[in-house]
């Protein structure tokens, strides 16, 4: 029968929730990995029982987790991300220049055709990859040593490498973002890389359109249209209908354009969904109501989704990793927020309710659909 | 010489250990870092956890006492009080009261 697993990494540990196909009730599992931070946990689309989970603390560092078994049991694989060659150095918050240090991974991005093969994202933003299902770890960096490296600056919550996004039509295109830094491609395999943030607009730096420097949040993509890419950038909702070449703004009637996560529909390429936050500075829903938006055209026309979902005296917010879908025939749309609720929707998002609440704070929702 | 360990409980559940000590043995002088080396090799998902993997430095959340001394200050080739080495006091690696 088919059902749907949903990976939630909190500030406090991980837990796995699994339901049948109608996602009315669910199992609950955990936590795992009780006082450690999951920034992400994401299972592998060849290999469902493959799932890999970036653990980490202040006290004790980065370890990553492996399941074989669909969560069940665990074992930890390796964790030494070993910058390449002489690290170098980017800028600093006070201008001078910073030594990379590795601090944690902020995404785990198994590949889309092999159960060994996971990208990993981390502070500072680089990008690795391990073949050989997580033990070891080699960085491809082409994408640190861009000539725009050193220029690279931490946003808030540091410089990091946060979003992973495999074209399925073309196996040698890797698009990844950085905080803050902007979007980056590689067209062969992760070698080489270029900035992709021509059209963004970013009014807190001194070059508005500068060809890095950009706070982006998120970015998603349909499989089905590998081409269009959606980004939530700090502020401002873009669009690209080219792999990132060139991106325009989708923002539309959002009452707010600032937000974390966003997310296309699985079988509906051009529905996406965002959740407006107020500002960069309140980090909470405007009105104190918590809205997801759907754009229905691919940006630009958004309704307010709001059955089932607090709509007074709400003031969490909802992180970049922490929205996912799935592709049962209906499609069901999750999100988990910082006041430790995970929401779903059975319905593309007409209806919601809580299917877990009183967590710490969600820092990563992923969705496995199970056959 | 048997070095006897205490871990604290993140690290005994990472390595899979009940509640208690653990010993390692240790050939020649028993330092910190010889004494770290023995434990990482008898459980590898401990590299990088109390040492980070690049510089073999302490992490700084992360104490060394022995003997009611904090020795976390200590070089990691200096000699470990004579009691830990024989075996009748162990070393205990300590998470430091921080964090929320």
């Amino acid at each position: 029968m088919p059902g749907v697993r949903v990976l939630v990494g909190t500030r406090k540990g991980a837990f796995v929730l699994t339901s049948d196909e109608r996602r009315q009730e669910w199992d609950i599992s955990g936590p795992h990995f009780g006082g450690w931070e999951i920034y992400h946990i994401k299972g592998s689309p060849v290999d469902p029982s493959r799932i890999y989970v970036s653990q980490s603390g202040g006290w004790f560092g980065q370890i990553i987790q492996r399941s074989d078994d669909g969560g069940a049991t665990w074992e930890p694989v390796g964790n030494a991300f070993a910058y390449d060659g002489v690290p170098g150095t980017h800028q600093w918050y006070d201008g001078t220049q910073h030594p990379w240090e590795f601090t944690r991974v902020w995404h785990l991005e198994p590949s889309l055709t092999d159960p060994d093969t996971v990208y990993a994202g981390v502070e500072d933003a680089a990008l690795f990859r391990s073949t050989d299902a997580g033990q070891t770890w080699q960085e491809l960096s082409g994408l640190r040593r861009h000539t725009t490296g050193p220029s690279w600056q931490p946003g808030a919550g540091g410089m990091c490498l946060h979003t992973i996004r495999l074209d399925p039509a073309n196996p040698n295109r890797i698009v990844v973002a950085i905080s803050a830094a902007g979007a980056f491609r590689s067209d062969d395999g992760g070698e080489t890389w270029k900035p992709i943030n021509r059209g963004l607009r970013s009014e807190g730096i001194p070059d508005a359109d500068a060809e890095v420097g950009h706070c982006v949040h998120s970015i998603a993509m349909h499989p089905a249209h590998p081409d269009v890419l959606y980004m939530q950038k700090h502020w401002d909702v873009m669009r690209s209908d080219n792999a990132g070449d060139l991106w325009h703004e989708v923002s539309g009637n959002l009452p707010s354009d600032f937000g974390f996560p966003i997310a296309v529909h699985a079988h509906e390429p051009e529905t996406i969904y965002v959740v407006p936050i107020k500002s960069d500075s309140e980090h909470f829903p405007p009105e104190g109501k918590l809205r997801v938006y759907r754009s229905r055209t691919g940006g630009d026309a958004w309704e307010a989704l709001t059955t089932g979902l607090p709509q007074q005296d709400c003031y969490v917010n909802v992180l970049r990793d922490a929205m996912a879908v799935d592709s049962l025939d209906s499609c069901g749309i999750y999100f988990g927020t910082t006041g430790g609720q995970v929401y779903a929707s059975p319905d593309g998002g007409d209806t919601w309710s809580a299917i877990m609440r009183d967590l710490p704070a969600v820092l990563s929702v992923e969705v496995q659909t199970l056959p | 010489m048997m070095i006897r360990i205490m871990l604290p409980a993140h690290l005994r559940m990472l390595a899979r250990l009940g509640s208690g000590e653990v010993t390692v043995q240790v050939e020649g002088a028993v330092t910190q870092r010889s004494v770290l080396d023995a434990l990482e090799l008898a459980y590898p998902m401990l590299r990088g956890t109390i040492r980070d993997h690049a510089t073999q430095q302490r992490r700084p959340f992360v104490r060394f006492f022995a003997c009611e001394e904090d020795r976390s200050h200590e070089p990691p080739d200096a000699p470990l009080p004579e009691a830990v080495a024989a075996g009748s006091e162990p070393l205990m690696i300590v998470g430091a009261m921080a964090g929320g």
